[in-house]
């Protein structure tokens, strides 16, 4: 595939994202309920874009970072750890605590514990282990089941009726985002996402591996920590936002690894965000039209993704 | 010129390079010799700040490199490590693009497609110029991540293990390479190399380490003798003039007997 034809895919994917964004403002719009609809569907889409450009990002640096296409930050157990820090606030602060009501402190409180508890992983674990990604991997799974049994285990301590309003925290969700947030969360996603776009070049070095990195200049240690750190919070905001929902990231870069077929940051990186923005709209809307928001969100991706990564593998196997 | 001073590796408890102080003078070959386990890759790892040492310190002109900015070394001196496996979809150009990061970081000027050209036609790779990587043969192969290393144009040139898993035909072809890079571009080449009939074939001098220490440093002529050699190696070895190349034979202790000798002999005289 050339240059030109990636361009070219580019421009058609950002025409069927704003398509889709298009349609899904428009669909089966009342003009009694006008002022409720419009505002509610603008919401949505401005959460869906956020988490899928944080999703999409991070998930390609990381794979970068690690030289491995089958991993995702959320190996590092964070979704397990997100859970771990809604239950604990309801089991130790009881489900009337403004922790928990009120989006906004939630929001904040879930950020920050996540990102110190990301950046203390990442940049410990990689030094300790030595950029050993199996070791890392294998902590990885520790700490999530670690944190998830934890969650589970306090889970069964509290009243059911708690639980209950644990349980709408459980699954990714764009139904119920608050406007602040999102300004806020775009805003710093806009920052990071300046500081990623400045510099692909760097990032392409990087998927050469660490000593080929070293060689060609790029002051491997440093860059690291940069991106982790970029991670770390892109991973937090979009799990603090809308709940667990990291499994799209290892479909949507694979999809734009067998589109794009490169190794280039600046078509991956672009490719990846739009096929995330695109699955998550197509998804939200056959939650909220077809089903009428009687399913989660997750379950549709997870479904979709599971029979894709299905017929790849059947594929691979017929070469 | 590049000195090294007293440089020192531990891992774990154990001194996997000991003290080693070498000097690498200025436009000519320069290999690393060693039995298994010699600190070879490691001494080559520490010198190219791959790989940081616990004591000692390296100077490329003078200047500690690691004193200096990585990007501005990587105009000095480049490295290649001898395991190059790459998952990527990447083409031997966009390889060998790569090299020229140091001077564009990844904004291609007319400069460096110049050089890319250049590089491409000098390592023979132009049939193979939009192949991926992983299509080729390792000679192939090899060639291209020397381009990327030749594209880098650096004075000095650090390659661990070029010859790994080539056969004869590609060995020599890479050898003659690196000849002409210094012959032609005045570059300086220090290779890690097993195979000391290579070593003695190509290059212009000598390191020879063992158990982590310098065994003995020279030129060529001053390492490649019998024992020095049995020494180093701890095994019987014999070195035969053939072709006006001094040619170490030491394959099993049959080769020392007087027959073979004189059947090598024979070849010589016919030369």
């Amino acid at each position: 595939m050339t240059d030109k034809r990636r361009n070219r895919l580019l421009i058609i994917l950002t025409v069927a994202a704003i398509g889709l964004i298009a349609f899904y403002m428009l669909y089966q719009l009342n003009p009694d309920i006008l002022f409720y609809q419009l505002p509610s569907r603008t919401k949505r889409v401005v959460a869906i874009v956020i988490v899928a450009v944080a999703i999409a990002v991070s998930t390609v640096i990381f794979q970068t970072i690690v030289n491995n296409r089958i991993l995702t930050p959320s190996i590092m157990g964070l979704d397990s750890v997100y859970m771990f820090i809604q239950t604990s606030i309801i089991f130790f602060a009881g489900a009337t605590s403004t922790l928990l009501l009120d989006n906004r402190i939630n929001y904040f409180v879930s950020v920050i514990l996540l990102v110190i508890f990301t950046v203390l992983v990442f940049k410990y674990l990689f030094k300790f282990t030595g950029n050993n990604v199996f070791l890392l991997l294998l902590i990885g799974i520790i700490l999530g089941t670690f944190f998830g049994n934890l969650a589970s285990f306090m889970q069964l301590l509290i009243d059911p009726q708690d639980f209950m309003v644990l349980q709408s925290r459980m699954f990714g969700s764009f139904s119920s985002v608050n406007e602040q947030l999102l300004l806020f969360t775009s805003i710093i996603i806009i920052i990071l996402l300046i500081i990623v776009f400045k510099d692909f070049g760097s990032l392409d070095v990087l998927a050469l591996g660490r000593e080929h990195a070293v060689n060609l200049g790029v002051n491997y240690d440093r860059k690291v920590s940069q991106l982790l750190i970029i991670i770390a919070i892109l991973v937090s905001i979009s799990t603090a936002l809308v709940g667990p929902i990291m499994f799209l990231g290892l479909l949507v870069v694979n999809i734009a690894h067998e589109i794009f077929e490169t190794f280039r940051h600046r078509y991956m990186i672009i490719g990846t965000m739009l096929f995330s923005t695109i699955a998550l709209l197509l998804g939200q809307m056959v939650v909220q039209f077809v089903f009428n928001n009687n399913i989660e969100l997750s379950i549709i991706i997870n479904l979709v993704g599971g029979l894709y990564f299905i017929y790849l593998v059947l594929k691979r196997s017929q070469k | 010129m590049i000195n090294v001073k007293g440089i020192t590796k531990y891992f774990g408890k154990k001194p996997v390079v000991d003290d080693v102080s070498i000097s690498i003078g200025k436009g000519r070959i320069t290999s690393i010799i060693g039995p298994n386990g010699a600190g070879k890759s490691t001494v080559l790892s520490m010198v190219t700040r791959l790989l940081s040492n616990d004591s000692g310190e390296v100077l490329v002109e003078g200047e500690n490199i690691l004193t200096q900015p990585s990007d501005a070394l990587a105009k000095k001196i480049s490295i290649l490590k001898q395991s190059n496996h790459l998952q990527l979809k990447i083409t031997v150009r966009q390889l060998i693009a790569f090299g020229r990061y140091p001077y564009s970081k990844g904004r291609l000027t007319e400069e460096d497609e110049r050089v890319i050209d250049e590089t491409i036609q000098y390592m023979e790779l132009e049939e193979y110029e939009h192949s991926y990587i992983n299509e080729l043969s390792g000679g192939q192969r090899q060639r291209a991540y020397i381009g990327m290393t030749i594209a880098q144009d650096t004075e000095y040139i650090f390659l661990d293990e070029p010859l790994n898993n080539l056969d004869m035909k590609h060995s020599v072809q890479i050898m003659q390479i690196l000849r002409r890079l210094v012959r032609e571009r005045d570059k300086t080449i220090i290779i890690v190399i097993h195979d000391i009939n290579f070593a003695s074939c190509y290059s212009d001098d000598i390191v020879a380490l063992k158990h982590g220490k310098v065994a003995i440093s020279g030129t060529k002529d001053q390492v490649i003798k019998k024992e020095v050699l049995e020494e180093i190696y701890e095994m019987d070895m014999n070195i035969e003039v053939i072709g006006g190349q001094q040619i170490c034979v030491y394959f099993d202790e049959k080769c020392t007997t007087a027959n073979e000798l004189s059947a090598l002999q024979k070849v010589k005289v016919a030369q």
